[in-house]
């Protein structure tokens, strides 16, 4: 299993594509923190997400954060206390839009996505990044600046843009390729949990 | 002959339930730091060993930089034992509980999870409507207070499971219930951590009793050595599903399980799973009659 450093937003494809299921990532540059109510708003109230999402990072996040002014537009301006990473499965029916009609190349979340993303991530060349739930202390040490918010009423579950330094380690856990380690480790489980029951 | 109380309890109480919160977010128990360093020695799977050394070094990062360790500050859930003697009637130490658990959140400040069941909308300081939630035990001869806030994330508690398994199913059929439940979670409730399981009882209360199970020191066993030899079995079984660390593969899918039961009708059989996170946080303050208070982070 070989181990990447990846910069988002991506331009090249083959950066996604070189990606395998259980490859270790650590990711540089700017990533962009969305959540339920973010992309309940996006996919099912039809509005615009007011942040370029092609080629991009995102993490399955609701910091939290504190308010430090407001910027000329009236934009508040927020400092990060304790940025962590949410379930991911909850979303995975924003998958297919994310990646065909924004060009989304990568989702990063805890806990893993059901089978039905892998043939969405196969088609528009995108990966799913697990994180380590709960590491929250560490991951705040990885987000050098909330450089913008969007959305600011949905707080927490607004939409989030953060530049990252070695925002690590991540785990390849489904690739571009139709390969998904929550659906390997899910039918060996079954399997085993066959042969676990026979001894009860 | 009514006696003048010049301690203000109320006060000691709200005091305590804003520094347990803050506290517990911030510093886990001993016990839990064992366990998950035990965890990283046993582990053999590439991405699973790769987890746990990451949530080792989050906890250090958490220590050295006093932040939180999991973002998700949770749903606020207290065990209070109740002294017959302690001089502050419950509804006071329930208000007190909840002023104590809005004053950490504005003060630190920590992120407000607490929302409207229906129209979503947030209902203020991480308290609302029957927030925070207080479990109630009352000791008789005693007249001291024990209040343990557990915050409880919602990864965990999202994978909670009841069944009524009937009596024909057996101790089988609840063995049965957990592991797949524990396998159908998957990396979702953030494993490795504890499985409370409630046996017993009725449906609300064997759930009530999954949620007691998980607030219990790793590794304690029920004193019951019946159910105590269950909670041995189904932690060898749950750790050789092959779930491992954030449901990536591994051989450590759990770092315990705690089982709490009650009698129950000759025809029900219920149990219920509540998961605890492997940021299993805890702590706890014992408060005096007179308002002396000792804050323990390992009960």
């Amino acid at each position: 299993m070989a181990t990447h450093e990846v910069t988002f937003p991506i331009r090249d494809e083959a950066d996604i594509l070189k990606l395998r299921a259980g490859d270790e990532v650590v990711v540089q540059g700017h990533i962009i923190g969305i959540r339920d109510r973010t992309q309940i708003r996006i996919f099912d109230q039809g509005v615009e997400p007011p942040m370029d999402l092609t080629g991009a990072f995102l993490l399955h996040t609701a910091p939290n954060v504190r308010k430090i002014g407001t910027d000329s537009a009236g934009r508040g301006k927020y400092e990060k206390l304790c940025i962590g990473t949410t379930t991911s499965a909850r979303m995975v029916r924003f998958t297919e839009p994310l990646g065909g009609q924004y060009g989304v190349r990568a989702i990063c979340g805890k806990g893993g996505f059901p089978d039905e993303a892998i043939e969405p991530m196969r088609k528009h060349g995108m990966v799913y990044f697990a994180i380590v739930g709960g590491a929250a202390a560490l991951e705040t040490t990885q987000i050098e600046e909330i450089e913008e918010v969007a959305w600011e009423e949905l707080m927490p579950e607004c939409l989030w843009k953060f530049r990252v330094k070695d925002f690590g380690p991540l785990t390849v856990g489904i690739d571009a390729h139709g390969n998904s380690l929550y659906h390997d480790v899910q039918a060996a489980a079954q399997e085993k949990l066959k042969e676990l029951y026979a001894r009860l | 002959m009514s006696t003048t109380i010049d301690v203000d309890l109320y006060g000691a109480v709200e005091d305590a339930a804003a520094h347990l919160y803050v506290w517990a977010l911030k510093d886990i128990p001993q016990d839990l730091r064992d366990a998950l360093a035990d965890a990283a020695g046993r582990e053999t799977s590439v991405a699973g060993q790769r987890v746990l050394s990451t949530i080792l070094k989050n906890v250090q990062v958490a220590d050295d930089e006093k932040n939180l360790v999991c973002q998700d500050t949770g749903i606020a859930v207290y065990t209070c034992r109740v002294g017959e003697g302690f001089p502050l009637h419950p509804a006071r130490i329930y208000e007190a509980l909840k002023a104590g658990t809005e004053r950490a959140t504005v003060e630190h400040p920590l992120r407000s999870n607490a929302v409207h069941t229906i129209t979503r909308e947030n209902t203020g300081p991480n308290t609302g409507y029957r927030l925070p939630i207080v479990h109630w035990e009352f000791i008789s001869g005693w007249d001291g207070l024990d209040v343990k806030c557990v915050p409880k994330g919602s990864g965990s508690e999202n994978m909670s499971f009841l069944k009524m398994c009937v009596p024909a199913d057996g101790v089988k059929g609840i063995k049965q219930f957990v592991l797949e439940s524990i396998v159908g979670a998957g990396g979702k409730p953030c494993p490795p951590g504890i499985v409370g399981v409630g046996i017993g009882g009725s449906a609300d209360y064997a759930m009530y009793l999954a949620k007691e199970a998980i607030t219990r020191p790793i590794g304690t066993r029920n004193q019951d050595p019946v159910v105590a030899q269950l909670e041995d079995e189904l932690f060898g079984l749950l750790n050789e599903t092959g779930i491992g660390p954030m449901g990536l593969g591994g051989d450590v899918t759990v770092l315990n399980c705690h089982i709490e039961h009650a009698d129950t009708h000759m025809t029900l059989n219920p149990v219920a799973v509540n998961y605890q996170c492997w940021a299993a946080r805890r702590a706890t303050a014992h408060l005096a009659a007179d308002g002396t208070v000792e804050y323990d982070r390992e009960a």
